[in-house]
């Protein structure tokens, strides 16, 4: 079994992001880092391996973005991927969901991976649906928001909560899967495998490469359309209390609570 | 014509709240832009009433389609057939799960436009513009759309249900095919309810606990807690303890648990994300305890004491119950 693991590298969780308000695209500059939601797709990736149900020939990290996104495929090599692939291209730059994981799934085509896995959400677009795109345009099965994955030879067997409690779904390879941050608890990488990362192979891409429609793709050309922001509705900023006395922090909530007479 | 089709989730005879919500805007939308409002409901034996029923949301008609229920890929099928005929310009979704996979899934297949975690749709200029919050609601973006047809994923209770009364829909059957891929899933089970029934709707004071908790265990401070505060109070908590099987499902707050609004919601270790945002925003009374200074739910905490809650809950449990006497 092949697996493709798509992973993508966001602004670091410290950094503040903006918008940059001429292009309404995400000001990109800063600390980056691998999406940690994509840590748990290429650690479910490693227990199938290690799980042996199925021998798994390969892991392969996917990401598009631009040059700055290796670090997030070394990142996901030294967590157990054993080669990366990455597209980057101008023409893709600034592509909506649609165009996004219609380039991912070009991508993806040649390699022919029996499972890709995705992380539940990037920590930047938070738009949970990457998978559900990508397996459209790959012709496959998917579920997103899966927290167990069972391997049984040609089929998975994954849970999930849905909006009525949790499903049990059986679903035929090859299949697209995004996992849920309760599917399992990444590992760390050794030191060792943080310093072999740059040597693995890495493979980059353009799109002509991969036969992406170069009309399908890129802000200019994506059908969702941004044409404006704006500030979210002002909000009267709450009270905080620093905890520093711990008695005299709860004489204050119980005063706040009684002023409001919820107690 | 400029019609908007509108997907209404239902499970056990009823339709899901969601949905209902984005009937009644699509119809509100759909009126304004001068086309109807269609509803379109896949599933196993649907109750030919309870489609009709949409008509008291203004769905001008309902199309019920045959297939597996509670898989997305079928209805990708099912929208993607009833689209393919022609009139629609918008395909329209309410706050959940199910609705992300389908409306993602019909914008690949008809290379549309797709807009998620929508908070507000208007009309203007004869086509719909969306406002989708990003970066951690810090901002809103309006999105339109350049494909013939535009998608639109609502968030949570992102639309108000509207019951006008206006009497049964026209219900017509849609015939599709299923593509390869949608028959490669299949249910096994749907709706398991992890842990305990317990009520959260009706208590006038929730105590919310989180990952913060530490573990299962942790839980009994969030106990304490609410015993303090009386019969009126109960425990909730966020998927990420729910899924970790630290507390029961039906104590979940958020897109894919209740929707509440106690007098008082009380969050300890918990760090806010929208998902379980929407579920309890309208409180009236937001109190949270968090040991990081920069946790989001302290931009929406009336509120916000930063500190451990292993420290302050204990006393906090004492203090209440010597207030009560
Ligand atoms: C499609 C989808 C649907 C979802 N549906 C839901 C849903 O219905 N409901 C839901 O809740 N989530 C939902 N989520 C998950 C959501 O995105 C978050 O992952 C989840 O809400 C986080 O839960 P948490 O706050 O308990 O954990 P975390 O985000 O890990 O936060 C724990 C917090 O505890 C604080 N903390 C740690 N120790 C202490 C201490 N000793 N004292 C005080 N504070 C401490 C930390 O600072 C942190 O802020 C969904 C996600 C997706 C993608
Ligand atoms: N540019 C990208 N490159 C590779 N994978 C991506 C990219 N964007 C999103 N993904 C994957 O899709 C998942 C869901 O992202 P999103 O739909 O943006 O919330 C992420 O966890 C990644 O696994």
């Amino acid at each position: 079994m092949k697996i493709c693991v798509l992973v993508k590298e966001v602004p670091d969780a410290a950094v503040e992001k903006r918008i940059n308000s001429s292009t309404g695209r995400m000001d990109r500059s800063g600390e980056k880092n691998l999406n940690p939601y994509d840590t748990h797709a290429i650690e479910a990736a490693m227990q199938v391996r290690e799980g042996g149900v199925v021998p798994v020939e390969e892991i392969v990290a996917v990401t598009m973005g631009p040059e700055s996104a290796v670090r997030a495929l070394h990142k996901a090599v030294s967590l157990g991927a054993d080669r990366s692939v990455h597209l980057s291209d101008p023409a893709v730059a600034g592509s909506d969901v649609a165009a996004t994981g219609y380039a991912l799934a070009q991508t993806l085509q040649r390699e022919k991976p029996d499972l890709v896995l995705l992380g539940q959400q990037s920590d930047d677009g938070e738009c949970y649906t990457i998978g559900a795109v990508v397996a459209e345009h790959l012709g496959m099965p998917s579920l997103t928001q899966v927290i167990k994955m069972d391997v049984e030879s040609d089929a998975l067997r994954c849970e999930r909560q849905a909006e009525y409690g949790y499903d049990t779904v059986q679903i035929k390879l090859p299949a697209v899967i995004s996992v849920g941050d309760a599917i399992n608890e990444p590992r760390y990488p050794s030191l060792k495998a943080i310093m072999g990362a740059k040597k693995k192979p890495l493979e980059a891409v353009t799109a002509g490469d991969v036969g992406i429609d170069a009309a399908k793709v890129g802000g200019d050309n994506s059908a969702a359309q941004w044409v404006a922001a704006k500030a979210p509705p002002a909000k009267a900023a709450g009270e905080i209390i620093e905890d520093e006395d711990t008695g005299e922090t709860v004489e204050k909530i119980i005063s706040w609570l009684d002023e409001r007479k919820l107690i | 014509m400029a019609n908007i089709l509108i997907y209404a989730l239902h499970y056990e005879g009823a339709i899901n709240k969601n949905s209902l919500g984005a009937v009644s805007e699509g119809a509100k939308l759909a009126a304004e832009l001068g086309g109807e409002a269609h509803a379109i409901l896949v599933g196993q034996g649907v109750d030919q009433s309870l489609a009709a029923s949409l008509g008291n949301y203004d769905a001008k008609k309902v199309l019920v389609a045959e297939g597996p229920e509670g898989l997305a890929q079928p209805v990708v099928d099912a929208m993607g057939a009833a689209i393919s005929g022609g009139g629609y310009s918008y395909a329209l979704f309410g706050g959940g799960l199910l609705g992300f996979e389908i409306g993602a899934g019909l914008a690949a297949r008809l290379g549309a436009g797709v807009a998620m975690e929508v908070t507000a749709v208007r009309a203007e200029g004869g086509e719909l513009i969306a406002e989708r919050p990003i970066l951690g609601d810090s901002a809103i973006s309006e999105i339109k759309y350049r494909s013939e047809v535009g998608i639109v994923i609502g968030r949570l209770n992102a639309f108000e249900i509207k019951e006008s009364g206006a009497g049964d829909a026209d219900v017509e059957q849609l015939s599709f095919e299923l593509s390869p891929h949608a028959t490669q899933a299949t249910m096994v089970t749907r709706g398991e309810q992890r842990g305990a029934d317990v009520d959260i709707e009706g208590a006038d004071i929730l105590v919310a606990g989180g990952r913060g908790l530490g573990k299962a265990e942790g839980f009994q401070l969030c106990e304490d807690l609410a015993g303090a505060f009386g019969n009126n109070a109960a425990v909730a908590a966020t998927r990420a303890v729910v899924d970790a099987g630290w507390y029961p499902y039906a104590a979940q707050i958020g897109q894919t648990g209740k929707t509440v609004a106690p007098k008082l919601y009380l969050a300890a270790g918990i760090s806010g994300a929208i998902q379980h945002k929407v579920g309890m925003q309208s409180s009236e009374n937001i109190v949270a305890i968090n040991k990081d200074s920069n946790a989001p739910i302290f931009e929406f905490s009336d509120l916000g004491i930063v500190g451990d809650l292993n420290k302050i809950l204990p006393k906090l449990t004492e203090a209440v119950k010597a207030k009560k006497g």
